[in-house]
């Protein structure tokens, strides 16, 4: 399988902290993957400095065989990454389609005069971005009407916005810094079903996330990170069992600690099968 | 929509869709104005809390016809040399506010120099046709150039900056320009440039041409502005106005949008500078002060930022009340002052304020695609 991104030593530091601190990993074309860690483990350090809101202090990210480390965001994201913020970051006065228009900027071909004129040109690109628009809110299912100010729709409705903006760029690959945080139990369901039809379109997904069972679920592989290095990278069934994740997320000396921890993850299998034997009657009634 | 891999609860049981309940309620109470299909109800002024008669009236295309119509028609009606002259300034004045609403309203860069643009149009104008004798129509070329070289000079070091340093640094800018102006003997010096020509003689009264020339050039120029803020660009603009890290994550290079927007700004207020000399047949340092600024930037706010309407009216407001209240004489401004306060207090968000709309033609087209067909 072919590496999509490869990030190599990435290190970042603020003053003394060191954010980010000699972290390697690769996503491959057309997977999910899912970077977690604790609080402050430098996930989102790690996704601003691929997507180059932060510079790196050394190491190197290269995208689709192009160095890419260190570069203005606008390029790295013309290039082919799109991603989503971790608080969210929607353009709040305008509407709706607007906000995923956003997502088109790079796309469309036409010019102030165009505009100024309303040449066919400009007409027909508009018309383009409209339509891609409202394809894009269909894929990731906002219902809510879109000619109104993005600020007024529910909450979950916002995220989905979101990933739609991001989806709209058509990237190559896509970052999700934490989109199921705030959503209730059924939008995480309706999440899972949108990260599984972006996975079909053939994106690399990178997936920050703190709900270990979407991530369980939805994830072909899995980077652990702790003080701003891979502790662990694996398949799902791989990290749940790695005693240094659990030494990560529960500190190593407290065996007693230790045996719940095995305690959760064996209730968190077993949850999860649960999950998959749901996931799988649901698909055979949908008949794919 | 009843998709089967959609919110079940932990039994397993389907449940409803969450929104669609609150989604059908509102097809039905908002459905003329907010989810019919394309073409049926769906105007821009029909947003939100329900379009009243005026309110279509004021925004339909026509209106906009009609009020072209009749600012060019205005030597008809009445031809008088003071309402000709104060009609003028006031189109000009609309010109400046409608450059300066790129700067301000639509990118959100606050720009506290403005008038340094309108006195480099104005100087190169009157420099030109005076020192050198051009015809006035043919240093128009030669203003937008320098209006570029104007913007691109003052844009590269200050539009790195965020809001209020900007403001600070444009501010200063705005000073140097006029100051400039004051100290050079090829720009008069304090005297200033006059006997500047105007645009030549078509049969009719001079007054009367300068303000037909004046009402064509400002009419092409709000449309051209207003038209600018719905296509790509201007559509950047506002992404960088809202939030400029999302921008970029998109893809959007904030640096050049926001030196488009300038250099935009730049060009309407160095043509309204031409305009301005040649309507005052002289020019002099003072008459691009501070105060320009400050009251530009006040009718684009007082209008509604973003607003290309609102900000029309803001500029006739602003430059047209101060000769209303002329029988308040001295106290004319003071009345002025206090007027200018009331409207912010009851209107803060302008007389006329930008709301974020969709034309017809943005209505879904096919009824209700399935998510599917699009993966």
């Amino acid at each position: 399988m072919n590496a999509v991104l490869e990030c190599r030593d990435l290190a970042v530091a603020f003053g003394g902290v060191r954010a980010v601190d000699g972290l390697s990993f690769d996503v491959h074309e057309g997977e999910v993957l899912s970077v977690i860690g604790p609080n402050g483990a430098g996930k989102t350090s790690a996704f601003n400095c691929i997507t180059g809101f932060y510079k790196p202090t050394s190491g190197s990210v290269s995208f689709r065989g192009a160095d890419i480390t260190g570069g203005r965001p606008a390029n790295i994201a013309a290039a082919g990454i799109a991603r989503t913020f971790q608080n969210l970051r929607l353009f709040g006065d305008l509407t709706v389609l607007d906000n995923v228009r956003a997502g088109m900027h790079v796309r469309l071909r036409q010019n102030a005069f165009d505009a100024i004129l309303r040449t066919p040109r400009y007409r027909r690109s508009e018309q383009v971005a409209t339509d891609e628009s409202h394809r894009w809110l269909d894929f990731v299912g906002v219902r809510s009407d879109r000619t109104t100010q993005v600020r007024n729709l529910p909450y979950g409705e916002q995220r989905r916005v979101e990933i739609a903006r991001a989806l709209a760029r058509e990237p190559q690959m896509l970052l999700l810094d934490e989109p199921a945080a705030g959503l209730n139990h059924g939008e995480k369901e309706e999440l899972l079903a949108l990260l599984r039809r972006i996975s079909d379109l053939g994106t690399a997904v990178v997936l920050i996330e703190h709900d270990m069972g979407l991530v369980m679920e939805v994830s072909q592989r899995i980077v652990v990170i702790s003080y701003g290095k891979a502790i662990a990278e694996g398949t799902p069934a791989q990290i749940r069992t790695d005693p240094a994740v659990i030494e990560a997320y529960l500190g190593a000396e407290d065996a007693e600690a230790r045996s719940e921890a095995e305690q959760i993850a064996a209730e968190q299998a077993e949850e999860l099968r649960a999950h998959e034997n749901r996931a799988r009657s649901s698909a055979q009634e949908e008949g794919r | 929509m009843t998709d089967p891999s959609l919110p079940r609860d932990p039994a397993g049981t389907q449940l409803p869709p969450e929104e669609s309940s609150a989604y059908v309620r509102a097809v039905e109470t908002k459905q003329p104005a907010n989810v019919a299909p394309a073409g049926t109800g769906l105007t821009p002024a029909a947003k939100g809390h329900g379009p009243t008669s005026a309110s279509r009236v004021v925004s339909s295309p026509w209106f906009a016809v009609a009020i072209v119509v009749l600012a060019i028609a205005l030597p008809f009606i009445d031809s008088g040399a003071y309402t000709l002259r104060i009609a003028t300034d006031a189109l000009i004045f609309v010109m400046l506010a409608v450059g300066l609403n790129v700067v301000v309203g639509y990118c959100g860069l606050l720009d506290l120099g403005y008038a340094a643009f309108f006195a480099i149009g104005a100087y190169t104008a009157g420099l030109l046709s005076t020192t050198f004798g051009w015809p006035i129509i043919a240093t128009i070329p030669a203003v937008v150039v320098m209006a570029v070289v104007g913007g691109l000079v003052i844009g590269a070091p200050t539009l790195r900056l965020r809001s209020d340093y900007l403001a600070i640094v444009t501010l200063g800018f705005g000073e140097i320009i006029r100051i400039t102006a004051n100290n050079l003997d090829i720009t008069g010096g304090p005297n200033g440039l006059f006997g500047i020509p105007d645009f030549g003689d078509f049969g009719y009264r001079s007054d009367v041409t300068i303000y037909w020339f004046t009402a064509v050039v400002v009419s092409l120029a709000v449309i051209a502005s207003s038209r600018l803020g719905r296509g790509r660009l201007g559509r950047a603009w506002r992404f960088v106005r809202e939030d400029e890290d999302a921008a970029e994550a998109m893809g959007i290079h904030t640096y050049k949008v926001k030196f488009a927007a300038y250099v935009t700004g730049a060009i309407f207020g160095g043509l309204a500078g031409v305009l301005f000399a040649v309507h005052q047949t002289a020019i002099s340092p003072p008459s691009f002060n501070f105060l320009w600024s400050a009251l530009i930037l006040m009718a684009v706010v007082l209008g509604g930022m973003g607003s290309t309407p609102g900000v029309v009216v803001g500029a006739l407001v602003i430059s047209l009340l101060p000769e209303l209240l002329r029988g308040a004489e001295n106290w004319r401004y003071l009345v002025f002052g206090v007027l200018l306060i009331v409207v912010m207090i009851f209107r803060p968000q302008g007389i006329w304020p930008h709301t974020p709309s969709e034309p017809a033609s943005a209505a879904r087209r096919e009824p209700d695609p399935q998510p599917e067909v699009t993966a």
